[in-house]
């Protein structure tokens, strides 16, 4: 978790990002973003005006987006608050990538449901196809991360790609999935087992079996 | 009023009270390293746990929970003790055991309750967490694999400071402390997070490795650096100062120091004046102290003499010169040592009247012709909790950086007497008006402007004096209330020619305008004036005497010694004493104690440790000449005074700080 690290101030970043500025569809956006709260809070819209400079700056270069500081400094100027106060949040919250990052940011859950039910393969799997964690594959188009839990344990395991969830993965799935991604195809999301739809149970339900098709009273047979 | 009881005793604590503040009503200590009193409440160190019923059945963090009525707490139950030695077992897990090359060591918070409260051995085996060093400029050394996270430096400098200085980078374990690319500090209350540090994690870089607490002798002392007067304590081993830290008292300084008073200690061993110098053929030489004073009886000036004060000097200093100069028959004394010629008839006219601790309850201000900040740096805090309580502060004069927000009306000084309306809106609605007129502004005449802006918003009402002037020099009310002012300033001395005039200290003075005139330096440190004088007669600085000190409220604080001047200097009173031998004069005095007894028979206000009364706010004069462009006099806050100029420390801080010089480092 330490090797977290903004990208140093360099004159070269300075160079590459001084000129940041909304795009106008984004200026637009964020001044909407701005307008959902009271007058004299504008800081509150720090979180989603970073996520909006990172999805732009991922826009600009084709990656998944990041956060040079001069972005996170432009963020601060227009919300009228402290530099410092806006690297804390972008450095707090794991969403913000605070250095350069490929195209595709695959985040591998390894937290024990996942883990019980084979992310090891998964991430052998990546690690197979040239990937590192915390590192971008040279040909700068995935980043790997080991994540802790994202909430889909009932379809374990799971990786996150970008703002895409992949479920129920095995390592010949998560293998197909990055080739179609690297060949510029979408792959289907969400949950890969065929059949299912989202995370009910697979292969029919095996308990409140009752219950499917009408409202069941139990509480008689306890 | 909530009734709680605290381990079986019943008390009665004010509303609004926290269960940690309850404890302490109480008598019981309760460890803590997050909560301190004048910064808000962060609860995330837990030390502070207690049993409270009725509540959920486990430790609450007595610092985050409300008192309230029918509260039992118990700080002595075996839960309460588990907790403590599991809190401090877990804080420990990442903190280094470096006591022994610690600076904190001694005087650590962490150590104290480790003890008190900890559990006396680990259970942690593996590896500890190691973070970074961050820099943060020439004042603040910083350990970070020290820190506890407690974030008390954090908060400092966004609610007090106010310039979010500091923040806390990542999260959970990874957490940082650091400022925005680690640049450095530059507040000019920076330093106060050492104090408030409560482990090792941010300490004293002039100080560093320099001394153990336990081997330094504490001398309590006032700050001579502005005219806050703050209460400082000097630690002392053997013959030199090594450092200076605040002391609490509300009424003045909290228990917050300015950088500059802090860190001129280094100043106070360099550049001293430790032996006699006469100028011989336009050439300064070394002297003994025999030659100095048959050189300066040579003259014999008779009442041709005059006196000036600096900035430093203490009132027995000051009383001392003037039994000299009235027992050679003069009364020329002048401490404003840059010109001014303010009106001093009432002492009432050029005080604070408002008080510091007062002026946090105004609710309109007015600020003519200061820069706070670099003038009176504890101020700004007091000012910034005025505003924070929604007063509304306009400032006439250059726009400066005010870590509140405040309205600047222009830079002339004439706006003082045509206001615009807006200003003159919020007077008249203002229940608790103020004004604070700073030296530049004196230097423009707004005094009797102001006093015109005092009757028309009526600014001395029941309970309330909003009539204030800030001054920057220690020894100013002092040398007021000993009468160091002349009608027409400095000029008056100038234009008197005399034989001969004494400097106590006095180097902001332009000495060409002197160039007639024997010039005999009673210093302690070669600055400005030892440049210009034909006799120097090495004195002590504010370290090396007991004193009494005015500040700019008119609050009388005497200072104690803590060590001896160096070399062959002498306490100034005695250098007096010796003068007045080598003239065949008689200035009724032969100790310090008598010459205490003589000022304070002479000034009676001189005896008594507290506010001054100054009596009732004069009238307006029926006209007042305020004009002209301010100019805040102050360049370099660092370097304002001899002290501040000798030391190392703060010359660094002067020019990083201020001039953006990059310092180059040694390689290690």
């Amino acid at each position: 978790m330490a090797d977290r690290h903004p990208e140093p101030d360099s004159p070269a970043l300075r160079a590459r990002w001084g000129s940041f500025a909304w795009t106008p569809e984004n200026a637009t956006k964020a001044k909407e973003i701005i307008a959902r709260y009271p007058a004299g809070r504008q800081r509150s819209a720090v979180m989603p005006l970073l996520d909006l400079a990172q999805r732009q700056v991922g826009a600009e270069e084709n990656t998944q987006g990041w956060l040079p500081l001069p972005v996170m400094e432009y963020v601060a100027a227009q919300l009228d608050m402290p530099i410092i106060r806006v690297l804390e949040v972008a450095t707090f919250y794991t969403m913000y990538n605070i250095a350069p990052i490929g195209r595709f940011h695959v985040q591998v859950c390894g937290t024990t449901p996942c883990m019980l039910r084979g992310s090891d393969d998964i991430l052998a799997s990546c690690k197979a196809k040239g990937m590192k964690k915390g590192h971008t594959t040279a040909d700068g188009l995935f980043t790997l991360t080991e994540v802790e839990c994202m909430g889909n344990c009932s379809s374990a395991p799971m990786v996150q790609i970008n703002d895409d969830n992949y479920e129920d993965l095995t390592a010949e799935r998560i293998e197909h999935i990055l080739d179609e991604l690297a060949a510029g195809r979408q792959p289907k999301t969400g949950t890969q087992e065929p059949g299912r739809h989202t995370v009910e149970p697979v292969g029919g339900p095996t308990s409140l079996t009752a219950m499917v098709s009408e409202n069941h009273d139990y509480r008689g047979e306890w | 009023m909530p009734k709680v009881k605290v381990d079986g005793v019943e008390l009665e604590v004010p509303a609004g009270a926290t269960v940690l503040q309850a404890c302490e009503l109480a008598g019981k200590e309760i460890p803590r390293f997050c909560y301190h009193e004048r910064l808000s409440i962060a609860g995330n160190c837990r030390m502070c746990l207690v049993e409270v019923k009725p509540g959920p059945p486990k430790p609450q963090a007595s610092c985050a929970l409300p008192a309230s009525e029918g509260q039992e707490i118990r700080t002595d139950s075996e839960m309460v003790k588990k907790a403590r030695e599991g809190v401090m077992e877990f804080l420990l897990i990442n903190h280094p055991l470096d006591c022994p090359i610690c600076d904190q060591g001694g005087e650590c918070d962490l150590q104290d309750q480790s003890v008190a409260y900890g559990r006396g051995g680990s259970r942690y085996h593996e590896h500890k967490r190691a973070v970074t060093e961050k820099y943060m400029g020439p004042l603040i050394k910083t350990t970070m694999t020290r820190c506890i996270h407690c974030t008390r430096c954090v908060r400092f400098s966004e609610e007090i400071a106010g310039v979010d200085e500091i923040g806390a980078l990542y999260r959970g374990e990874t957490m940082q402390i650091s400022t925005y690319l680690e640049k450095a500090a530059k507040h000019e209350l920076s330093a106060n997070v050492i104090d408030l540090c409560p482990v090792g994690a941010l300490t004293s870089k002039p100080y560093a490795f320099e001394a153990r607490p336990w081997e330094l002798k504490k001398t309590l002392s006032i700050d001579v650096s502005d005219a806050i007067g703050a209460n400082i304590r000097l630690d002392s081993r053997g013959r030199e100062v090594l450092r200076i830290l605040p002391r609490v008292n509300d009424d003045v300084n909290e228990e917050w120091l300015a950088d500059r008073g802090r860190f001129m200690v280094d100043g106070l061993t360099r550049r001293r004046l430790d032996r006699p110098w006469l100028r011989r053929d336009g050439k300064l030489v070394a002297a003994t102290w025999a030659e100095a004073f048959a050189a300066v009886a040579s003259i014999n000036p008779g009442p041709s003499v005059a006196v000036v004060a600096g900035d430093l000097v203490d009132c027995e200093t000051m009383f001392a010169a003037k039994s000299l100069a009235s027992a050679l028959g003069s009364s020329l004394l002048e401490g404003r040592q840059t010109g001014m010629a303010y009106t001093t008839s009432s002492l009432a006219a050029v005080a604070f009247n408002s008080t510091l601790a007062g002026i946090e309850d105004a609710d309109a201000i007015l600020i003519v012709g200061s820069q706070v900040r670099n003038e009176a740096p504890l101020l700004n805090p007091r000012l910034r909790k005025a505003v924070k309580r929604g007063a509304k502060v306009f400032v006439i004069g250059p726009v400066w950086d005010t870590t509140f927000p405040a309205t600047f009306l222009g830079d002339d000084a004439v706006t003082l007497a045509n206001l615009p309306a807006e200003v003159a809106d919020a007077f008249g609605a203002a229940n608790k008006p103020a004004i604070i007129i700073g030296g530049a502004g004196l230097a423009k005449g707004a005094l009797e402007a102001g006093l015109g802006f005092a009757a028309r918003f009526n600014l001395v009402r029941d309970g309330w004096n909003g009539f204030n002037v800030l001054h920057m020099a220690a020894a100013r009310m002092g040398g007021l209330m000993l009468g160091y002012a002349q009608p027409g300033g400095l000029a008056d001395l100038v234009a008197a020619k005399p034989k001969m005039v004494i400097s106590l200290g006095a180097d902001e003075v332009d000495w060409t305008k002197f160039a007639d005139s024997m010039i005999v330096h009673i210093g302690h440190h070669g600055d400005k004036a030892a440049h210009a004088a034909d006799v120097i007669l090495p004195a002590a600085a504010f370290s090396e005497k007991d004193g009494t000190y005015v500040n700019t409220e008119g609050r009388v604080q005497f200072a104690e010694r803590a060590v001896f001047a160096p070399g062959e200097a002498r306490e100034d009173w005695t250098i007096m004493r010796a003068l007045a031998d080598a003239f065949g004069v008689n200035v009724g005095f032969d100790s310090f104690e008598q010459l205490r007894a003589a000022m304070i028979a002479a000034v009676p206000a001189l005896g008594v440790e507290g506010l001054a009364d100054y009596g009732a706010l004069p009238t307006a004069p029926a006209s007042a000449d305020c004009t002209g462009t301010i100019a805040y006099p102050i360049a370099d806050p660092y370097l304002t005074n001899a002290i501040g100029r000798a030391s190392p420390t703060l010359q660094r801080c002067s020019s990083e700080l201020l001039h953006g010089e990059l310092q180059a480092e040694a390689a290690e």
